[in-house]
Formats: C-alpha cells, structure tokens, sequence
C-alpha cells in the first residue's frame, strides 16, 4: 500500500511541475506585456511598474518567488489588468459559488446516478432498467452547454417557473438549473457504471452462496451486492470533479453565477494572463491532488489495483 | 474393402452433400464476421446512413443555396424575430442569424469544421497513440515504464485549462484548436494498444507463428494488427464524438473558432444568447445536427465493439 501510495505521488509531483511551469511559459511567451497599451507608457514608468510587480527580475526568480508566495501564503500574485484587485479577490470572491453549486451537483450526480443504475440493475429487463437506460443514453448527448439553453427555455421562458441566471446569494431557485445542467451528463455515466458493475456482481459465486443459504434479497443486495458495484463508481469520481470546474465555465457563462468560471473565461478574453495562471494552477493543482486522493483510496477499498 | 468404403462418395446425392459441406465450410475472416455482426445491428446501420447524410450535408450544402456565410441581408437585420423566419420560399431555409446572415449555410459550414475536427482529432490520436502504445508494448522493459510514466503524468494534467491558455496565447485560430485537441487525444489511446499488444504478444498464435519460422514483420502484419485493429477502430469512433464536444465546448465560450467562419458550439452559443427574443431556429438547427450526430457515433461505436471486441463473443 505505502508503495502504491509512494509511486502515485511520484507522479502527482511531476506533474504539478510541469503544470505551473507549462502556465508559466506560456504567459511569458504571450505576445504583449501586461502593460502594454495603446498609449505607451514612458519607459521610467513602465520600469518603476516592472520593478513594483518584480518583472525585471530574471524569469526563473519570478517562477521561484510565484512558487514561494502560494506555497507559504497562498498569494496567487496580483492581477495585471485591474490595480484593486488580486487573483486571491478573485479566488474569494468566485470560489464560494462555484464550491456551492459544484458540490450539490457532484452529490446529485452520486446519489441519483447511483441509485438509478442500481435499481436498473436489481430489476433488468424491467420498464425501470429500460428508462434507466434510455436516459443514460440520452443524457450522453446532452453537455451541459446543450443542457443549460434547453433548461432555460422550458423553466424560466416558457414556463416561467425559475429564474434564467444570477447568483441572488445562493437561493435555492437560483441553484435548480446549473445544479441539473452540470450534473446530468455524469449522472447518466454513474448510472451506466454501476449497473454494468451491480449486473456483473450479481452474477458472482458469492451471490449465489448469499441466495444458497436463504439470505433475503434486500440484506444480499444492501449487505453484500452494494460495496463492490459501487467501486467502479469511485475510480470515475476523479473524472467527475474535473468536469464540474470545467463545466462552472459553461455555468457561469450562461446563468450568470459569477462563479470561479466567470472570471477565468473572463480573464482569457482580456489577457490577463496573471488572473488565467492564478486560477490555471489553483484548480489544476487542485484536480490533480483530489485525483491523487481518489487513486489512493481506490487501491486502499480493492487491493488489486495497487499491483 | 477399397471399394465399399469409396461407395458412398460415388452416390451423386452424397457427394453433393459433400462438395456442398466442403463450400459452406470454407472460412469465414475475422472481418466478415464482424461486418455480419455490425450489419445486423439496426441501429448502427440507421446511424451510419444518417452520418453519412449529414457528412454530405457538410460537404455539399452549400450548392442548393443561393446565399453565403457572411453577407449581410441589412433588410433583416434588427428585424429578424419577424423577418428571418425559415421559409422555403426565399431559398433560407434555416431563416437568418442575429447578424442577418443566412443561417443554412452557416449551419453547413459550421458542421463541416466540427466534423472536421472530429474526425481529424480521433486520425492524429489513432495514429500517435497506435505508433507510441505499440512501440512500448513490443519494447517492454525499462523503456515501456518509462514511456508510460509519462503518459501517466500527461493525463494527470488538466488539459483543458491547458488549452485555454494555449488558445489565449497563441492566438484563437481553429488550427490551434487542432495542435491543442492532438496534443492531449491520443494518451488514452496509447494506453489502450500498450495494453493490447502486451497480450497479444505472448498469445498462442504468435508462439505457433514463431515456432514455424514466420518472420517477425509478418507476424506483426497477419497477427497482432488484425487484432489491435479492433480496438483501435471501436476506441476511435467513441473519440469522435469526444472531439466535437471538445470543441464545441470551446467555441461555445467563443474561445474556439472565430469570425465568418462557425462551429456547431458557436452556433448554439449564438442561438442560446437569442433565444429570449423569440428566434428559436437559431438554437433548433444547429442543436438538431449537433445531437443527431454525437447520437449516431456513440451508437456506430457501440455496433463496432459489439463486433469487433474479442471479449464479447
């Protein structure tokens, strides 16, 4: 185990290098300094400015001081573009909402995904497994950039029901939407996983031997059908959490959030390179740590996987 | 003695029985086999003939219209709830875009280019992919651990947000959509045909061919690519439809292509943005072509691995 945990690692790491050094490049190789205007700047001020944000400093310095300052006081720089305002603003600012509705739609992408190819499962060939099913099938095709417009056009244009976007400080009918717009296409690929999986244990020898000895259907399926089909589910919650940043940016795109989406696409049609690293390197170190977290605890639940 | 037992085959009806069992026994290949399976698969079938329509829509759309992508009908524009409606009659037959261009033929070229990196984003993933897993599954070894450590860190890195930055600074073009979507697509792939060839290597059929002396090219040829073919093809046509949402997910940020020129994600970004103004042809179309397509590629997948994955036989 510990030497599973120690190879994993050994790749988390590198790849956390590559990650900020790849973001850092590419915003040093980007065409136009972070001061450059239409106007330009007398080359006394533009100096004193470059020296105010250590940018005459020589580039690996500043690599090395970015590294330092997140790591010791998780200060992700300034922003280039706007002068009150730092990417740790941003991050407190974009955060919280993205954190919300995330959350609840990774759960509801878990609870009811999981649930639903569950059930599929226990009753094959039934009308539930054939919905179950079908909406997996559908649900593949709908994004949730397809999702989203739909959504809107059915609750908030035609029936009126909910509000088309805005955050409101995180009221339920704000949340509804981009809730079901993130999480029904991972929902749809948990159901399908635990099915197929929830199928497959069915079918093993230790079922049987549970039936054999007259245990009941519901302990065989709570008691020992449920731990192992679940565990294809975990290997996939890795995937998952990436789509869900990915998807804030759709999120907050279309409903208007405000999440931590908003301010990277935001900040990606400005230029503002010091906000795009920031947020870079603050959600893909955070992807590859909870991936890391998922590896491990997969090999810890089934042992077969640390080989 | 020699005679009684050569009797039965002299009786014409039992030699035909034979000469007909000699026919029928004649071998099947592994693909015709396959294509027996996939043909039985309506489904599949229905999606290849409507893939195919949808293809020659990209590709000769254009030709029954009289209009193009970027002109300006300034009649419409600013009118075009009421103006721009589909009709036949005019020859618009999607009706126009916000900007009172004619959305038929930004449909058609917006297809083409989502097709386009589609198919060409799975072509460069099959090829890399196939080349590198193929070289690391024969080679084994140190060599093979690591080129596969490196896969493993290439995958662990949140390509996404690669791209966008990528895009942000090398400008947002369709062609660095491609370098971005290559960069990234073929990793999976090169897992899968590692994994492959290092079972097919220490199979049976490939001890046998060694044994009676078959070169070490042919082998690879009659062998192991027959048998990586499957996979390959199955892994590729799921990648196709992963490609388009890739880049449907970029354009519909308006990070992807740009101006005249259109995908199907600007397409539904553009028709999401109008849609409070009652102009719902322009989320419709796009978004029917779009499905439709996604649709009859995972369904095409599904047929080929029914058909071709030796698990499942």
């Amino acid at each position: 185990m510990l030497n599973f945990i120690i190879r994993r690692v050994a790749v988390a790491i590198p790849t956390l290098i590559i990650l900020l050094v790849a973001s850092f490049w590419l915003m040093q190789t980007a065409p136009g300094g972070p001061f450059t205007s239409e106007r330009p700047l007398p080359a006394q001020v533009l100096a004193n400015i470059e020296a105010k944000y250590g940018l005459d400093q020589p580039v690996y310095k500043q690599l090395w001081d970015y590294v330092v300052g997140i790591v010791t006081q998780f200060d992700f720089g300034p922003s280039y573009k706007y002068k009150d305002r730092s990417v740790n603003d941003i991050i407190a600012q974009g955060f919280p909402v993205t954190l919300t509705y995330g959350i609840i739609s990774f759960l509801v992408a878990i609870i009811i995904g999981g649930a639903l190819g569950i059930s599929a499962a226990i009753r094959q060939n039934s009308w539930l497994d054939y919905f179950a099913v079908g909406v997996t099938i559908g649900a593949q095709v709908l994004p949730n950039f397809v999702m989203a417009p739909i959504l809107i056009l059915v609750f908030t244009l035609w029936l009126g029901w909910l509000p088309g976007g805005g955050w409101n400080g995180g009221q339920w009918d704000h949340i509804i939407m981009p809730v079901i717009a993130l999480s029904t296409s991972y929902m749809a690929s948990i159901a399908r996983l635990t099915r197929s999986s929830m199928l497959e244990v069915l079918r093993s020898n230790f079922i049987r031997t549970a039936r054999a000895k007259g245990l009941p259907d519901n302990v065989i399926i709570w008691r020992h059908a449920l731990k192992p089909s679940l565990l294809p589910v975990i290997s996939y919650l890795g995937p998952a959490f990436v789509g869900m940043v990915t998807g804030s940016f759709i999120i907050d795109a279309i409903f208007g959030t405000g999440g931590i989406g908003y301010f990277y696409v935001n900040s990606a049609f400005n230029r503002d390179y010091a906000v795009m690293m920031g947020l870079t390197i603050l959600l893909g170190s955070m992807t590859i740590l909870f991936n890391m977290v998922v590896d491990i605890l997969y090999a810890w639940i089934d042992p077969k996987i640390r080989l | 003695m020699n005679d009684r037992l050569a009797q039965p085959f002299q009786q014409p009806k039992t030699r035909e029985i034979a000469e007909r069992m000699a026919e029928d026994v004649k071998g099947r290949s592994l693909w015709a086999d396959a294509r027996r399976r996939f043909v039985a698969n309506r489904a599949a079938m229905v999606s290849v003939v409507v893939l195919t329509l949808i293809v020659l829509f990209s590709l000769f759309g254009q030709i029954i219209s009289e209009y193009d992508i970027e002109t300006i009908d300034w009649d419409v524009l600013g009118n075009v709830a009421t103006a721009g409606k589909p009709s036949i009659e005019n020859g618009h037959y999607f009706g126009f875009d916000e900007n009172g261009r004619d959305l038929y033929n930004r449909v058609v070229q917006g297809s083409r280019i989502s097709l386009a990196v589609g198919v060409i984003g799975a072509l460069v993933a099959v090829i890399v992919g196939t080349i590198y897993g193929a070289t690391a599954g024969f080679i084994g070894g140190r060599v093979d651990s690591i080129m596969m450590r490196l896969v493993d860190i290439f995958m662990s890195i949140p390509y996404m947000f690669v791209l966008i930055l990528l895009l942000v600074v090398a400008g947002r073009s369709i062609t660095m959509i491609f370098v971005g979507i290559g960069l990234t697509a073929w990793l999976d792939m090169s897992r899968i045909v590692r994994g492959q060839t290092l079972s097919i290597k220490n199979r049976e059929f490939v001890e046998a061919a060694i044994a009676i002396g078959v070169p070490t090219w042919r082998i690879i040829i009659r062998h192991i690519v027959p048998n990586l073919l499957g996979v390959v093809v199955v892994y590729a046509t799921l990648l196709v439809p992963q490609m388009i949402l890739t880049e449907s997910f970029i354009s519909f940020l308006g990070l992807g292509v740009q101006e005249p020129f259109t995908s199907w994600g600007a397409l539904l970004s553009e028709g999401t943005k109008t849609m409070n103004y009652g102009t719902l042809w322009h989320l419709a179309f796009p978004l029917f072509f779009f499905v439709v397509t996604i649709f009859c590629f995972f369904f095409i997948g599904d047929g080929l691995r029914d058909a071709l994955d030796p698990k499942d036989r």
